[in-house]
């Protein structure tokens, strides 16, 4: 039996009936069509659909959509504000953060949080809280700078 | 991977939800879904229905009452991770819970859900053992409050029953002198525990060792109580000599199962190494 | 109109050009692309090592809603066996049937696909599918195929071999060995899964009206993809089939193969008229896409009484699979044994391999392919010999090294080095490291009951494999070429066309380096197009580090024909003669007189509207070239690791990891970099975490949650730099940096290992990864 889901993402409201087996990373590529959350892996290990939901990083690929009825949903598509690359963004893109591109959409979003949480992460705290994101392109050493990068111009931006 | 088809139900009160698991055929509860939701996806689950506890009622909050922290079963890790009541009251658990997972499972991952599924790798229920967890029970016929010591059965089983709900956990708060740490050999993919030991202890002005609580999770099929090494530190002058005395007993009373992540006889030396890092880190603490 | 520049981009750290799109989550992956009708496959997969498939009943999964169709094996009439494009002298080629109709040869070889509306339809079908399976014995470990009394799997590989090959002097190698100090040592380089981060997918769509397959595929080479695919397997046309790989979330080999679900999805999409496709989980992932790696040897490295090495002996028996992939043959043979003549003199190397079948996932090139396994076993030897004669790891290998050449060094194993130097290399790694001060914090840490290592890596690869000729020769099927188109529009800006395939390397950018410089136009007046059958002439695509070389060569000869023929158009348009313009800056001119000149947009546009044209010249500008290397690069570089291992519990933590490397020209220094990184954490995967394992026939690592891969908290910060020795062979004096940091690493760090554990006695541990447990075990049956 489908059931009806209404949510918000990236500032845009969508209503569907979806059947509860729906996992929120199918319902946000196939049934929304923004095709910027990846699915790498089936055991929530790779981090490639993170997003973020009420504000938290969480998996897509280990959630529902039924489960996210009524959430507020901020996807890769959504963090550039007005054609402006938010600074993780552009961190990634100055200090070669990225390869493939295929695990950056959820290295941006779970750094985004991370920024929120640690706006000034040490090295190690960085690479603690990409504990859930894998890379298999980078060695991470850019991801870190990316992710350092964007700190100091987010510290830099609240003076 | 996708699961298969299922019947979801999202009740508002845990008197509803305590209906539907007793009408319902095949019903599992869903909670953060971050142990339940991967088994669907490869289909080695398959519930006929789903009780997600996301909208019930009264499950949520940390709050200290008379020397007991009481969290609410659908608390997320990352909520016990940040919390300032717990992080000032029984540290230990903050840190255990920020261990769990991955960032973004600790966000959805429940302290309930996990303690619940008591998954033999899981880290949480070290600490229980070792701070002497307690585990709120309502069923049809009312509550009921099981200690740590009968709650963890056997493989993925508790003591909860069937037709019950978990819906609060109680951390007691230990008194001053005490000191407690969980460590943990994570394996390198998944980061659950290899080995994971929870070690509480409390001494007197002396040094000597007054209480001593440790769990052991990861080595056998299910978290257990190293009563061998608690037995040799009661009533002990604690040093660096007695604590690794102690540690030698940590595998005994666990049903340690050799896999891939290691033999029996790696992981039996790995219960002593980490049963005493986590004694050392417990002492050090309850010395302030 | 176009715009000149007196700005130059290569060699500069320039931004990639292609992150815009994938840091706003915009980037195009074969799942990403939505067509109507499209229909979902999924497969039904032997869940057994070896099994005879007595019956397939589909009728209950035929019923289930939404199932448009299913096939079997028994089905796919008039197709045949998935090719092998490497052959080797007397070869076992066993029939590779894209739907085994007979018998399964290993965990997840697919036996039928059930395709419907949707994607869960398909799936629920699919468990309704009815395998009768007749259970037989199987063999997956590496040194138990050859055997006496194992199954033998297919009929025409008796005693489970494919092939039985060597190359070297074996006579030399026993005359050597006379008097010298020989180590031997058993060499376990284990099997890994690529894993790249985007699991494999494709989508393919036919066309009635105009009988056109179209096939999205993640794909390094989409060229050799439609030529095996189409040619071989289908026989469709191959003028009629168009594939495109657009982005492609990473490959390390595993992406060069043509697989069984393409080849089906293909198929399908003409019997059913619907467009069809298949996107891999992870758990297929590690149950299909080709492995990497699994050699067992048995290596002996002779050593005079100076540390001098006389000889080198090798017997490898390297486990294929339960099928030859595309090039299997290729990797324990030509990419492997030829490389054992490392950066180091060896009077006389003999080495033997045994290409062996088993019920495993077939095997095939994992980022590196083949020289990995060959640097691991020297550097390996190396300081086991070292140990052997009590020496230092730095001094014997001095002692050793090749000097300095610049145009060509015979190897006693076909080879012919291009140009190396290879003690600069390591010297500038030991300054970096400060060697001598290193060894004294590391006395003082032993004392303290401390177990610290260092070790070292001096490695060579093979890449841009070529020539065409010579590869053919040896058993390639296919050219070793690479094409590139320049199409200047009138209005002045480029297209380039690239054979060259990127899933990661950043070919939009420095492709566009390349042609903004020898055109001296900028950047964004230029686009770069690849991955698309239908645009571009042919292309062999990427693997084996050959882009920039081999790509990017042929675009440096398109580019030049496209200044030669501006040259003539110029000269009409100066009156002058073609002899005396030359191209300065995005203008031509007359030799000497920048006044007189006409830029670059100019000629574009004269070339496309002639009205004032030169007699005889056709026009239009638009040049094709296709360069064939007359040899192979060959970077080298020296990495050093520095490692502690935890005494309780044998947890290896990497203190510090240096590189240098020596890729020859470097086109952008932060793209070559970015790709060292990463070739490293693979290299250290290996070393440390990562394997395939299988118990009983399954693949029991075969999920992330299993397999190690490595993550951000396992690794350091990487202390790199390089020397720059140019090749020879082509004019960009590029070498090759794809895989250099994966070859380099793994023996760094083993060798890092071993050294840390030297005090008990250890000299050596015969299989990866060193996970804890491993180490903790070699550190409790060490004599001391």
């Amino acid at each position: 039996m489908k059931l009806p889901v209404k949510l918000t993402i990236n500032g845009q409201t969508h209503s569907h009936e979806v059947e509860p087996r729906l996992l929120l990373v199918h319902y946000i590529r196939e049934t929304v069509g923004l095709t910027g959350t990846h699915v790498g892996c089936d055991t929530s290990q790779c981090g490639a659909c993170t997003i973020l939901m009420n504000g938290q990083a969480v998996k897509a690929c280990t959630l529902f959509a039924v489960q996210a009825d009524g959430a507020k949903i901020t996807t890769i598509e959504g963090l550039a504000k007005n054609g402006e690359l938010h600074p993780i963004q552009q961190g990634f893109w100055e200090k070669h953060g990225l390869q493939c591109g295929f695990c950056t959409p959820g290295m941006i979003l779970a750094a985004h949080q991370m920024l929120e949480r640690y706006p000034n992460p040490s090295e190690e705290q960085i690479r603690h809280q990409l504990e859930g994101n894998l890379c298999r392109c980078t060695g991470y050493h850019n991801i870190v700078k990316a992710i350092q990068w964007a700190a100091e111009q987010m510290a830099a931006a609240k003076k | 991977m996708y699961p298969a088809a299922f019947e979801y139900h999202a009740p508002a009160t845990v008197k509803d939800a305590l209906k539907l698991l007793g009408k319902l055929d095949d019903a599992k509860l869903l909670a953060g879904g971050h142990s339940l939701v991967p088994m669907m996806k490869l289909r080695l689950a398959q519930p006929k229905n789903i009780i997600d506890l996301r909208k019930v009622s009264g499950l949520t909050g940390i709050k200290e009452e008379k020397g007991v922290i009481t969290v609410g079963a659908m608390v997320t890790h990352w909520e016990v991770e940040s919390s300032k009541v717990l992080k000032a009251k029984a540290p230990v658990v903050s840190e255990t819970a920020a261990v769990i997972g991955d960032p973004a499972v600790r966000n959805k991952g429940t302290m309930g859900g996990s303690l619940a599924h008591a998954d033999p790798a899981a880290d949480m229920p070290a600490t229980a053992i070792a701070l002497g967890f307690e585990f709120v029970c309502e069923g049809a016929k009312g509550k009921r409050t099981v200690k740590v010591d009968d709650w963890f059965k056997g493989l993925m089983a508790t003591a909860l029953k069937d037709d019950e709900l978990l819906t609060q956990i109680r951390i007691p708060v230990w008194p001053a002198g005490s000191g407690a740490a969980y460590l943990k050999f994570p394996h390198p993919a998944s980061r659950f525990a290899v080995v994971g030991v929870g070690a509480a202890v409390t001494i007197d002005k002396n040094g000597t060792c007054t209480r001593a609580s440790v769990g052991v999770t990861g080595a056998g099929t299910k978290a257990v109580r190293a009563k061998g090494v608690e037995a040799a530190l009661t009533g002990q002058a604690l040093d660096a000599a007695t604590i690794e005395a102690a540690a030698q007993k940590a595998a005994e009373g666990v049903d340690v199962q050799a896999d891939l992540q290691g033999s029996v006889e790696y992981k039996s030396h790995l219960c002593r190494v980490f049963a005493r890092r986590a004694l050392e880190a417990a002492l050090k603490r309850a010395r302030g | 109109m176009a715009t000149a520049t007196a700005e130059r981009f290569l060699g500069k750290s320039i931004k990639r050009r292609e992150d815009p799109r994938f840091i706003t989550g915009r980037g195009t992956y074969v799942d990403d692309v939505k067509l109507p009708g499209t229909t979902y496959a999924v497969f039904v997969r032997s869940p057994h090592a070896r099994a005879r498939i007595k019956t397939i009943d589909t009728a209950a999964a035929a019923k289930h809603p939404g199932v448009v169709a299913i096939f079997t094996g028994k089905d796919m009439t008039g197709v045949n066996s998935l090719p092998c494009g490497w052959l080797l002298p007397e070869l076992k080629i066993p029939p590779h049937p894209p739907l085994a109709s007979e018998t399964a040869s290993y965990v997840g070889d697919p036996v039928a696909v059930v395709i419907a509306e949707t994607h869960d339809a398909a799936q629920d079908a699919a468990d309704k599918v009815q395998v009768s399976w007749e259970v037989l014995p199987a063999v997956s470990a590496t040194d138990r195929a050859i055997a006496a009394g194992t199954p033998q799997i297919h009929e025409v590989a008796p005693s489970n071999t494919a092939f039985t090959w060597q190359i070297g002097d074996a006579a030399a190698v026993e005359t050597a060995f006379r008097g010298a100090t020989v180590v031997k040592k058993r060499i376990v380089n284990q099997r890994l899964v690529a894993n790249p981060m985007e699991p494999r997918a494709c989508l393919a769509r036919y066309d009635a009206a105009t009988g056109d397959l179209t096939l999205w595929v993640t794909s390094q080479n989409p060229h050799v993809h439609r030529l095996l695919m189409a040619a071989f397997v289908l026989g469709i046309p191959e003028h009629k089939v168009r594939v495109i790989a657009p982005d492609v979330g990473g490959g390390f080999g595993s992406k060069i193969f043509l697989y069984n679900e393409e080849t089906i999805c293909s198929w399908a999409t003409r019997k059913i008229n619907r467009p069809v496709r298949w996107t891999s989980t992870r758990r297929e992932a590690f149950q299909t896409d080709a492995h990497g790696r699994d050699h067992v040897t048995e290596a002996e490295m002779g050593f005079d009484g100076q540390g001098k090495i006389v000889g080198l002996r090798v017997q490898t028996i390297a486990n294929l699979g339960a099928y030859l992939s595309t090039f299997a043959p290729a990797v324990p043979t030509y990419l492997y044994a030829t490389l054992l003549n490392g950066v180091y003199e060896m009077p006389a190397i003999h080495a033997a391999v045994t290409g062996v079948f088993t019920n495993t996932v077939p095997v095939d090139a994992y980022r590196g392919a083949g020289r990995p396994e060959a640097a691991y076993l020297l550097e390996r030897m190396i300081e086991a010999g070292a140990a052997a004669l009590k020496m230092d790891v730095t001094e014997i290998r001095r002692k050793n090294f090749i000097p300095k050449f610049d145009n060509g060094y015979q190897t006693k194993v076909a080879l012919n080095y291009d140009s190396g130097n290879y003690s600069a290399a390591f010297d500038k790694l030991l300054g970096m490291l400060d060697y001598r001060k290193f060894r004294a914090d590391q006395d003082a840490a032993r004392k303290q009951g401390r177990l610290v290592g260092i070790g070292f890596s001096t490695y060579i690869e093979a890449c841009s494999i070529a020539p065409s000729k010579v590869v053919g020769s040896l058993g390639a099927q296919a050219g070793l070429y690479e094409s590139a188109k320049v199409r200047v529009h009138p209005t002045g800006g480029v297209t380039v066309y690239t054979g060259s395939h990127s899933h990661g390397q950043g070919h939009e950018t420095t492709f566009s380096q390349l042609a903004a410089d020898e055109l001296g136009i900028p950047m964004e007046q230029i686009e770069i197009v690849h991955g698309d059958t239908g645009a571009i002439p042919f292309g062999m695509g990427t693997y084996g580090s050959r882009s920039a070389s081999v790509g990017g060569t042929a675009l440096l000869m398109s580019l030049n024909k496209i200044k030669e023929k501006g040259k003539k158009i110029a000269a009409h348009l100066l009156e002058a003669s073609p002899g005396d313009i030359e191209y300065v800056n995005g203008q031509f001119q007359v030799k000497g007189f920048p006044g007189k000149a006409v830029p670059f947009g100019q000629v574009a546009l004269t070339a496309y509207v002639p009205h004032n044209y030169p007699e005889g010249l056709e026009p239009g500008l638009e040049e094709t070239s296709f360069y064939d290397p007359s040899n192979f690069c060959f970077p080298f570089g020296a990495h050093a690791c520095v490692v502690e291992v935890d005494r309780d519990t044998g947890h290896v933590t990497i203190l510090r990891y240096l590189a240098v490397d020596d890729v020859g020209n470097v086109m952008n220094p932060m793209i070559v970099d970015g790709m060292v990184h990463g070739g490293i954490a693979q290299g250290v995967g290996q070393a440390l975490w990562e394997g395939a394992v299988y118990d009983g026939g399954q693949l029991v690592t075969g999920s992330m949650m299993d397999y190690a891969l490595p993550k951000a908290d396992m690794l350091p910060m990487y202390e790199t730099d390089r020397t720059v020795t140019p090749t020879p062979v082509n004019p960009l004096g590029v070498k090759g940096a794809g895989e250099t940091g994966t070859i380099a690493a793994t023996p760094a760090v083993v060798n890092a290992v071993v050294d840390a554990l030297a005090p008990l006695g250890i000299d050596h541990i015969e299989t990866m990864p060193l996970n804890a447990e491993r180490v903790w075990t070699a550190m409790r049956n060490a004599k001391r």
